[in-house]
């Protein structure tokens, strides 16, 4: 995906004053609380309270996944049951089932049971695919959440500084921001991961050990800056002309107090706006480094790691890689309908063009 | 070459009486038929390469398969299929060596008119430097395989300056070699027929070649080479066949291997006829479908190899015997079977030594009735083991190669490791490098999965190799005693059996059995199982041969 760039008209606050045209149920709208308004125009399209309950679901479903695992399907996901055995119809049955036809050869995971364990099979360790599927999307999503708070966090501060300081300072993180853009996004992703992952770090007391979610999380965080950085110096540059900045100067209130009271509220909606799309970026790019063994790493899940243990299986048990397949596809179809919803919510102008 | 074998069944025909005519007038058309079968080209797949492609260093069995069509040695293995395969032919050498001096010294005449694939012939200088190579490349057999010639000790402590001074002499009058045993070697012959002793051109730089081939005498030579991409093999032209069962023309006028993709991919390829041959074998979940739907194109054979788990005896928690124990207690070795693809194709073991092999004597001493065979993993016995050792909890690192049986032996070990209380991890590494990685000290490996394929018949090329002072060489990649164990006492007594092959090769091979029990009992390594070979061929593929040395021979086949 490239580069957003340009400041985007966003929730109204000192700078946003009804347009002549606004008509008097909109002018009581904007009367309300900003939030109050994001809330509710979000609560009104039936898009995205259905992809919001469902995104939901998802986390919740995720947060259960020791629940799952412990009480439903009664089994560790994280621990080989290539000797496991599973009551079917009153009959023991091995997880790992020995081929009996042709020349005998070949052990075959169980397939869906559509019961309680195995719910989607095992997979070639005699784990249960319906647990892992839980714990990996937990993991999955928060790598995910979490490196998009770390990328929007370290892309305000970038692009708040470049913006608003000017000059050098500006020159220099504009440089920078472009140096690392020029990067194929997931060939750095993957070069940063081989260098990073493995490897144990201490920082004095701190120890980020060598399987951590650490690492993952900061490198999904960091790639993604200048995705967010560039349009928020744009904004940040256009909100410095903008006339009640040039007022707020020359009431001379100090730079400090403008930039938490006006610039901050402005650029902080343009990065909301951001989020659920950045969200939905960081869930394929962690699926797709724990898919080439350079995210999560074994025994850990995620679905990404999930799709790789499925491709060996892929003609005998096909489900091992379809269910985190689709798990990963929804997901990311939900949150970019919630952030289309999300954006129209916080830019009246643009919703009202439509 | 073609044209060589016509006159001679030509002749036949014009010497032998009318019966004689109509059983060649029969043979006739299957010898057509045979030549028929050279040319094309033979595309094989790996999921990795196998590193470096120079033959004095490189240890792999997927690159050995490949050596015997490209290199040659004095003497060879030869190359048929069968119980024959394990027989020492010769093959630079005119004949088997005359051993002199109470079988400690060996004299070759070599062929004339053999040529490098540059042109240049093969002398008696190219052999004595390429055994001074042996030592100064510091192949990883330098110790345990040439450690007897006289001068290697020298050559062992200053690689560099190696003359084998005493050891290897060459005549070029009189077109021989000799070498010299500091005491008589009963497996010289099988040392001598690896492809570490392969004869290379003098001018050969002294030190890893990696992906710059070496010219060698074989029947093919290597055209290109990128470890990331393809190995491209074509026929030497300055071949020409000089005995059938060491160096066999072959029949494939080129073999492209390519690597990279999965060994699903590599399946499907194959099912599809885009490749003929995989080396890796194919998944586990495939095999079933597989011995159904294509039992034609599987080829099962037995194999002198086993899987296992190198422990580093030099690294905490495996310094510690009773971890060390304890984990050979833990390990359900039928859970590993069916990551192999089930009983079909795997056995588990307890020994070093795999059975059938000479030396091997079936014990188990850990599992949980200790017997003739292992039966079940003892996890009471296991976790006593841990707590008393005092490294419960510690960090333990498993380190595979990205293979599918690998991964999946590497993520069972790290459960196994978990359940013992350790703060076990799987780190996984492509299959060109892991297996140097393995070795080196400087990588600080604990705990690793390995395999060992037979490089000739004797129990010394498990045990002394795997398990000897001489093979461990800490800081290099080439130090193929990964657990770094060195016993004196253990190492005299492979000496003293080596020696006693030579005049009672009944007895050595019961004082190797004791030998191997008394190496388990310091626990070294995890015995995993002892694997089947099982190859996935095209339907084109014919005339398919498994040679207990090289596996299947390669250039043997034909592709049309």
């Amino acid at each position: 995906m490239g580069p957003v760039t340009g400041g985007m008209s966003i929730l109204p606050t000192d700078d946003n004053t009804p347009s002549p045209a606004a008509t008097a149920g909109e002018e009581a709208w904007v009367s309300r609380g900003p939030w109050r308004r994001v809330l509710e125009g979000l609560l009104a399209s039936p898009t995205a309270v259905l992809s919001g309950l469902l995104l939901l679901v998802i986390v919740l479903a995720t947060l259960l996944a020791p629940v799952y695992a412990a009480r439903v399907a009664g089994s560790d996901p994280f621990r080989s049951g290539l000797s496991a055995k599973i009551e079917i119809d009153g009959e023991r049955v091995p997880v790992m089932q020995q081929s009996t036809e042709g020349l005998g050869l070949g052990v075959t995971p169980i397939g869906p049971t559509w019961g309680p364990q195995y719910f989607l099979g095992a997979d070639t360790q005699g784990r249960d695919v319906a647990a892992r599927m839980l714990y990996g999307g937990r993991n999955s999503l928060l790598i995910a959440g979490a490196s998009t708070l770390l990328c929007l966090a370290l892309a305000a501060v970038v692009g708040i500084v470049a913006g608003y300081v000017g000059g050098r300072v500006d020159s220099v993180l504009s440089n920078l921001i472009d140096m690392i853009w020029a990067f194929p996004v997931y060939l750095l992703a993957i070069s940063l991961s081989i260098v990073m992952i493995g490897k144990s770090y201490s920082f004095g007391p701190f120890e980020i050990a060598s399987d951590s979610l650490i690492v993952p999380i900061l490198i999904i965080g960091i790639v993604y800056v200048p995705y967010v950085a560039r349009p928020v110096r744009g904004r940040v540059l256009a909100l410095n002309q903008s006339e009640f900045i040039m007022a707020a100067r020359g009431l001379g209130i100090r730079r400090a107090r403008i930039l938490l009271r006006h610039i901050l509220p402005n650029v902080a909606t343009t990065l909301i706006v951001f989020a659920p799309m950045l969200m939905a970026l960081n869930i394929v790019t962690e699926s797709s480094l724990s898919f080439l063994s350079v995210g999560v790493q074994p025994p850990n899940a995620s679905w990404g790691t999930i799709l790789q243990d499925g491709q060996a299986l892929l003609y005998s048990r096909p489900v091992v890689s379809m269910a985190p397949g689709l798990a990963i596809m929804v997901t990311v179809l939900l949150l970019n309908l919630f952030g289309d919803v999300l954006r129209d919510v916080l830019d009246p102008k643009s919703a009202r063009g439509r | 070459m073609n044209r060589n074998r016509m006159p001679a069944s030509r002749r036949r025909h014009m010497l032998a009486g009318a019966t004689a005519i109509a059983l060649c007038t029969a043979f006739q058309p299957a010898l057509a038929q045979d030549d028929a079968h050279y040319g094309g080209t033979m595309k094989l797949l790996a999921v990795a390469a196998g590193g470096t492609l120079d033959p004095q260093i490189n240890y792999t069995a997927i690159y050995w398969e490949l050596y015997g069509f490209l290199y040659d040695g004095l003497v060879t293995f030869k190359k048929v299929a069968g119980a024959d395969s394990a027989q020492v032919v010769p093959d630079l050498a005119e004949a088997l060596p005359e051993v002199t001096n109470d079988g400690k010294t060996y004299t070759f005449k070599l062929r004339k008119g053999v040529k490098f694939a540059n042109g240049k012939e093969v002398t008696p200088d190219d052999v004595v430097a390429s055994f001074q190579r042996i030592f100064k490349v510091l192949s990883p057999t330098s110790g345990g395989f040439y450690g007897g010639i006289v001068g290697a000790d020298k050559c062992l402590a200053e690689a560099a300056g190696c003359t084998l001074e005493g050891g290897i002499t060459g005549d070029a009058a009189a077109g021989t070699v000799t070498i010299n045993l500091v005491a008589p070697d009963a497996e010289f012959l099988y040392k001598l027929s690896v492809p570490h002793a392969s004869i290379l051109p003098a001018d050969t730089a002294a030190s890893d070649m990696g992906n710059t081939p070496i010219p060698g005498t074989g029947a093919y030579m290597i055209e290109s080479y990128d470890p990331n991409a393809q190995l491209v093999m074509v026929r030497n032209p300055n071949f020409t066949e000089w005995s059938k069962d060491a160096q066999p023309r072959g029949y494939p006028d080129r073999i492209e291997y390519t690597f990279g993709g999965t060994e699903e991919a590599a399946v499907n390829a194959i099912m599809n006829g885009q490749a003929d041959w995989m080396y890796d074998p194919p998944p586990a979940d495939r095999l079933a479908e597989l011995s159904t739907s294509a039992p034609d194109q599987l080829r099962v054979a037995p194999l002198a190899a086993w899987w296992y788990a190198p422990l580093n005896v030099n690294l905490a928690p495996f310094d510690n015997l009773k971890a060390r124990q304890a984990l050979n207690y833990a390990v359900d070795r039928n859970a590993l079977v069916s990551v192999f693809g089930g009983p079909a194709l795997a056995q588990p073991v307890c020994t070093i030594l795999p059975p059938d092999f000479p030396g091997h004597e079936d014990f188990c001493e850990y599992t949980l009735n200790p017997g003739p065979e292992w039966t079940a993993p003892d996890m009471d016995k296991a976790h006593a083991l841990v707590e008393e050792s005092g490294t419960k909890g510690q960090k333990v690192t498993v380190v595979t190669d990205d293979s599918a049986s690998s991964r999946g032996v590497g993520t069972y070990l790290q459960t196994v490791l978990s359940d013992l209380g350790y703060d076990a991890s799987v780190q996984t590494i492509s299959g060109d490098i892991q297996f140097t990685y393995i070795q080196n000290t400087n990588n600080n490996v604990q705990i690793s999965i390995s395999q060992w394929y037979q490089d000739y018949p004797a129990p010394s090329n498990f045990l002394n190799v795997l398990f000897g002072c001489d093979t461990f060489h800490p800081g290099s990649d080439s130090s193929i005693n990964i657990s770094g164990i060195c016993d004196k006492d253990l190492d005299a007594r492979m000496k003293a059996a080596m020696a006693l092959g030579v005049t009672d090769p009944e007895a050595a091979n019961k004082e190797w059995a004791k030998i191997d029990h008394d190496f388990m009992a310091l626990a070294p390594a995890v015995p995993l199982f002892t694997p089947k070979d099982v190859d996935l061929i095209s339907t084109r593929l014919g005339n398919y041969e498994f040679s207990s040395q090289y596996h299947w021979l390669i250039a043997n086949s034909w592709v049309q």
